[in-house]
């Protein structure tokens, strides 16, 4: 800190006031020690794990809201959860700070579109871009899908397509991404395993 | 994990190589901490990095990147040359009495069938000597010239101390005191634990890496016992699960295969992967890859499923060559990919050599990213300056970017690197107008399906067809999804052993893939996760409870398989089905069954007596030494330089053909974009730092206070070479691009003697990028090569050369 | 709540006597420096139960970050590379923050009432709202705790979570430790776990570890163990105590002199005020060092 000359008189003279007021005995009115108020006592608390590494930490997530209708739930604290048979309520710096991950400024909230050479996003509706995607996957595949090859054997892949699925995403989404996928003929999918 | 996390305090000796633990995954490094604390364990860290895993062992090691096969090998040579090896069990469990063709051959690096031309083997000549009645020969004195454990003794012979010295750079008495720390667990009662990550993984040689310890696993004997195995660290809180469910190019879920177009029918394609005992009485459990097969093609598929259609088995895409990330980049790269959907997956920051993932990108007609943040990915097309030199008007690719839920907006399960399938709960809402990723999903799906009902077009059977029993069609629950991987009985299913009555009804969740049927009367979309979601949810369970002490909290969540906790449990007992260790009995033989504190990995009710050995899955039952023909680059590890080696001569080899896997793909442009010793002469490897995770919390406040901003970790000796000191600015170059950050000087990164000259490493962390709220930097993958590991194509991110120079 | 003024031992600038009726557990938190792998655990999770976010700032060579303790940052992990003769290299990372003095020079250099409170569990608080920015208790502070507030001036320091050992849970440090480096309990637990963590050490080699739990302060409420024993090599006073300058200026000689000073400054300020009349500091040019 910058110490002026007139916080420091400010200062000073606040520290003599003082002390010489309590030596006198005027102590101040009401000698309150508490402690903060504790800031879970009336939040709501949510089981999850960890969102980052492989140990798959137990969480307890709290948020504001209790859940009535006009109220918008909200997380603002995530510690671990100390069931949990392996981190035993530990966190690591990570998952510690887990809150700043699902508040980030840079989470995404609306669908968007960069149409081709611009420069820059443009809000759209989901419907917009689903109905695009599903259009131009159906017109890939008719041109591109492989029925058969050489030898005439049916082989039914799609090559000129490829998804990328989510490390962190759960099982149900990982499995219903690869049904989906797979059934359309899809050969490149892949997932975070080797990187 | 062969084993889990909590099983690592059972452990005598922890063994740190390939992973760095305390930094990548400090909850579950805490069992280390308890191992020391409780049972007295020593720590071992084998690395070249001095890491903060390093920093509380009791023993550390120095190595040059991707030495590591040298460095193991001589530990093997070590332990069999001193007979420290745990006898009874190798002769029991192991193939190392099993004797091989003659044909079988090895000299100067090379394994016999090898084609220089192709870059491949013929693996003919790596098999068995079979007798006449169809299964293999052994010895079981181990006395044979042929049988694996002569072969193997002979194979390692060459790495001797020097040799390991001379081609890691360790430190000989060092080296020394592992070898001798290792070598304590030969004892029935002490147990070492493996623990690896990436480390291992990310090089030309990554699955030999591993086997490598697996081979020294086996001949302590610490397979299969309380606090031993080997442990795959998993990097992503459900890489495990994903993994699993097989989405990757050529899995389907349950580590069923996808079909190759050699297969033409269904039944040559299940023929070929039920594979046949080798020895008499074994359960070789691959067998039953038809029950498991047809039920995921009931899942998917229902009543389009049928006998008469091979169970849908054209509805499957076949393969005519690898398409993994490596491959689909080259192919994009050609112009030959036009769609690509990236969910959760940040390729350009993840990706090799990220000048071409840009360029790759920029040839793409459309890109679909899911994903709940701001990835590098979504905006490779803008400028952001000298980390971003993109012109966004010569990028014709159209984006979309889809806005997802994250863990905490959603419910559903996770699989850890335990094997434990958790499930978890929504305790939010998403941010504005974020969806979940089975909505969005099923959202493309949906919308695909219409138009190929509406307008026909090419194949639509597949799409039409495919189950979607779902209440809500446009946004499937977490908890449908799951009992259908989970599987169900389409018919009742009769118990054989009682007439008249039945192992499970009609629309019964089915509770053990036991049940599963190869006749299309069950469905199960993932037949390891058979028993997690039965008439109640098993993943989630939340009894910590731990009646055996050792950690198995059985209670908890739910294992694949079978809520089992550690695989290859009976080999924990000795061959009369007695624990090795009676401080750790898991399980043992009672006299009429299987019992124990985990579910024994055995048939429950068969003898040890009748000679069923413990590695039911393989056809030998038996633990491999000898790996035969199941990888593609030698059934015994073999150590090869990096494909960029800061050493032009090979230490070991005279054949040049075996200076680098022999086996490993590389495609021509990424062979020209390898940099040489001259002009870039010092090892490099990237790696993550505690306070992040890979590019995701730079977006996280706290995380970007607590590491701001890119540095790489120059040893003391280089930097006094090129005049860096701590928090100078310097540029690290490879022959595939460049980046610029701080300079950590310190003294964790050792200069080392190696064949003859020093070899510097520079380290270089990789967790930022152009987005985000930690200072813009590079990322590090600018620098990385496209070639990947023999088997699976993991790339070498942890061995590759730079240069470095003061800005 | 349980902590309230009940449980007050001591409160800096005053001087009625703290209410003694009731007995309560001294705490402590142990760290166990020989376990600690420097994840910065206790960092994040300080920064994030306490509503804190330091600046994201810059790398200098280093692992630590933030640079130092600040307003934002009552605890951070110090790391430092050391060649020790014979143990060959060791990296040192140590946890600092408020070691919760049992005599807390602090509050002893403290003038403003209440702003430095100790309760009887032992814990030392800051409470900010009567702090008055004067800076004595980082002058009274034998470990270099206290930081100042850029915006607000005023000092900020660990609470070792008083707000949670309230309601009966541990500090949030203490919580996510992942491998047990930081312990918590009752003070007496706490010094036979550290004694039983030093045994172990000295069967693993460290034949010179010891607890520190300086008597110069008539002991903490953070207990260290230093695998290697001398504190300096981990940034902590080999003999930590008060200066004797605080222990001077809180003196009754000093007060007393405070008050003369205070009436004599009244007496020539009511003369001052007759005579010249009230002076305006804002139109003085002092004013425009600010």
């Amino acid at each position: 800190m910058k110490l002026t000359r007139r916080r420091f008189l400010q200062g000073t003279g606040a520290t003599i006031g003082a002390t010489s007021l309590a030596a006198l005995g005027f102590a101040p009115e009401r000698v309150l020690a508490q402690t903060r108020e504790f800031k879970l006592a009336h939040t709501r608390e949510t089981r999850n794990t960890c969102t980052y590494c492989s140990v798959g930490c137990g969480l307890l997530m709290y948020s504001l809201g209790d859940g009535s209708r006009n109220a918008r739930s909200r997380i603002f604290h995530i510690e671990g959860d100390p069931d949990h048979p392996v981190n035993r309520g530990t966190l690591c710096p990570k998952g510690a700070s887990l809150v700043d991950f699902v508040n980030s400024p840079d989470r995404l909230v609306t669908p968007e579109y960069r149409a081709p050479g611009a420069d820059a996003w443009k809000p759209v509706t989901w419907e917009f871009a689903l109905d695009r995607i599903a259009r131009r996957m159906k017109d890939d595949r008719d041109a591109n899908l492989v029925e058969r090859n050489g030898q005439g054997v049916t082989v039914n892949r799609w090559p000129t397509f490829g998804v990328l699925a989510a490390s962190a995403s759960s099982n149900e989404t990982g499995y219903l991404t690869h049904k989906v996928f797979r059934s359309m003929g899809v050969v490149a999918i892949d997932n975070q395993a080797r990187v | 994990m062969t084993n889990h996390w909590t099983d690592i305090k059972n452990a005598d000796v922890v063994m740190v190589m390939g992973g760095n633990p305390a930094e990548a995954h400090p909850c579950g490094f805490k069992w280390v901490t308890e191992a020391k604390a409780n049972n007295h364990a020593r720590l071992i860290v084998v690395d070249p990095r001095f890491t903060r895993t390093a920093a509380v062992a009791d023993l550390f090691v120095q190595i040059r990147p991707g030495t590591d096969i040298a460095f193991l090998s001589g530990v093997m040579n070590y332990l069999l040359s001193n007979d420290h090896v745990q006898r009874e069990y190798v002769a029991a469990y192991t193939n190392a009495p099993f004797v091989v063709r003659e044909q079988y051959a090895f000299d100067d690096g090379l394994f016999s069938g090898y084609d220089e031309g192709a870059r491949s083997y013929d693996k003919a000549s790596w098999a068995y000597e079979l007798g006449p009645d169809g299964f293999a020969q052994v010895d079981p004195t181990l006395r044979h010239p042929r049988c694996v454990y002569q072969l193997l003794k002979r194979h390692v012979s060459r790495y001797t101390p020097e040799v390991v010295s001379r081609i890691t750079g360790a430190d000989p008495a060092r080296f020394r005191q592992v070898c001798e720390l290792v070598a304590s667990t030969a004892a029935p009662d002490r147990v070492m634990t493996s623990l690896y990550a990436l480390g291992w993984t990310q090089h030309t040689v990554g699955a030999q890496n591993i086997r490598a310890m697996a081979m020294i696993q086996l001949l302590l004997g610490n397979m299969g016992m309380p606090g031993g195995g080997v442990n795959a660290l998993r990097g992503h809180s459900n890489i495990q699960g994903l993994t699993d469910l097989g989405v990757l190019s050529d899995l389907l879920p349950g580590y069923l295969t996808v079909p190759k177009e050699t297969e033409p029918d269904w039944k040559r394609y299940v023929e070929v992967r039920a594979l046949k005992p080798l020895r008499p009485g074994q359960m070789s459990y691959w067998q039953n890859y038809g029950k498991f097969f047809v039920s995921l093609q009931k899942a998917w598929w229902g009543d389009a499923a049928t006998r008469e259609n091979g169970f849908a088995y054209d509805y499957l895409p076949k393969l005519d060559r690898l398409y993994d990330i490596l491959a689909v980049f080259e192919l994009m790269h050609q112009g030959r990919v036009h769609g690509y959907v990236c969910q959760g997956f940040n390729p350009l920051a993840s990706a090799p050599n990220r000048a071409k993932v840009t360029e790759a990108l920029s040839k793409l007609e459309f890109l679909v990213v899911i994903d709940p943040l701001r990835t590098e990915t979504s905006e490779f097309w803008k400028n952001a300056g000298p980390s971003n030199p993109v012109d966004p008007s010569r990028i014709r690719t159209e984006v979309f970017r889809l806005p997802s839920t994250c863990f905490a907006e959603e419910d559903g399960s996770l699989t850890n690197s335990s094997r434990w399938l958790q499930w978890h709960y929504k305790g939010a809402e998403p941010p504005g107008e974020a969806r979940g990723d089975l909505g969005i999903v099923a959202g493309i799906f949906q919308r695909v399906r219409a138009l190929y009902q509406k307008e026909g077009g090419k194949l639509p059977d597949p799409i039409l067809k495919l189950t979607w029993p779902y209440l809500d069609p446009a946004s499937p629950s977490p908890e449908e999804v799951a009992r259908e991987y989970n599987g169900r009985a389409l018919a009742d299913l009769p118990d054989k052993a009682n007439p008249g009555k039945t192992l499970a009804k009609r629309g019964d969740q089915l509770t053990t893939f036991g049940l599963l049927q190869d006749d299309g009367s069950t469905a199960s979309g993932c037949w390891i996760y058979c028993g997690s979601y039965t008439d109640q949810n098993l993943m989630a369970r939340r009894d910590p409870a731990d009646p055996s002490g050792l950690g198995l909290a059985p209670g908890w969540a739910w294992a694949w398989p079978v809520n089992r906790r550690i695989l290859y449990n009976v080999a924990s007992t000795d061959p009369a089905g007695k624990p090795w260790d009676p401080r750790r009995p898991l399980v043992r033989w009672s006299g009429e069954q299987w019992v124990g504190a985990d579910v024994p990995d055995y048939k429950p009710d068969v003898p040890p007596s009748a000679g069923m050995r413990p590695f039911i899955l393989n056809p030998e039952g038996v633990g491999r030494l000898f790996g035969a023909d199941k990888l593609v680059d030698g059934p015994f590890p073999e150590h090869y330089e990096p494909f960029e080696s800061p050493l032009s001569a090979d230490p070991l080899h005279r054949r040049p053909a075996a200076r680098n896997n022999p086996a490993a793909r590389i495609f021509p442009d990424d062979r020209a974009a390898l940099g040489s010793p001259d002009e870039f002469p010092y090892a490099a490897t990237t790696y993550r730092l505690t306070e992040h995770f890979h590019f995701w919390t730079k977006h996280a406040r706290i995380p970007a206070v607590l590491q701001p901003e890119q540095f790489v970790e120059i040893g003391e000796a280089l930097a006094r070479e090129k005049g860096i000191r701590d928090g100078d600015r310097v540029r690290v170059r490879s022959r595939r691009g460049q980046l610029e950050a701080k300079a950590l000087v310190t003294k964790r990164i050792q200069p080392l003697q190696v064949a003859g000259r020093v070899v510097h490493t520079v380290g270089v962390p990789i967790h930022w990028g152009f987005i985000g709220l930690t200072r813009p930097g590079y990322l590090a993958n600018a620098l990385t090569p496209v070639v990947g590991d023999a088997n699976v194509q993991t790339p070498e991110f942890k061995a590759f050369l730079v240069n470095v120079e003061k800005v | 709540m349980a902590l309230e003024s009940l449980d007050v031992r001591r409160r800096s600038a005053t001087e009625t006597t703290s209410p003694s009726a009731r007995s309560s557990v001294e705490v402590a938190k142990l760290i166990d420096v020989s376990r600690c792998i420097g994840c910065k655990a206790c960092q994040a999770a300080c920064m994030e139960w306490n509503d804190l976010r330091d600046r994201v700032g810059e790398t200098r060579g280093t692992y630590q970050n933030p640079p130092d303790l600040s307003d934002q940052s009552w605890t951070l992990m110090r790391f430092r590379e050391v060649e020790l003769p014979g143990k060959g290299l060791a990296w040192i990372i140590v946890k600092d923050g408020c070691l919760h003095c049992a005599d807390p020079g602090c509050l002893r250099a403290c003038p403003a009432p209440g702003a430095v409170v100790q309760f009887s569990n032992g814990v030392v608080d800051f409470h900010e709202e009567n702090c008055i920015g004067c800076g004595y208790c980082q002058a009274g502070c034998p470990f270099n705790i206290p930081r100042f507030g850029a915006r607000d001036g005023k000092a900020y320091k660990c609470t070792l979570c008083s707000d949670r050992l309230a309601v009966g849970l541990e500090p949030a440090c203490i919580k996510t430790c992942p491998t047990q480096c930081l312990s918590f309990g009752a003070k007496a637990d706490m010094l036979r776990l550290a004694a039983g963590r030093v045994r172990e050490l000295q069967g693993r080699g460290f034949e010179e570890a010891r607890v520190y739990d300086p008597p110069g302060v008539s002991g903490t409420h953070v207990v260290y163990v230093l695998p290697h024993g001398d504190p300096a090599l981990y940034g902590l006073p080999r003999e930590a105590g008060i200066s004797p300058l605080v222990t001077l200026w809180r003196s009754t000689f000093a007060r007393g002199l405070g008050v003369v000073t205070m009436v004599s400054v009244l007496v020539a300020g009511f003369f001052h005020w007759m005579k010249v009349g009230p002076v305006d500091p804002d139109r003085r040019a002092d004013r425009k060092e600010e």
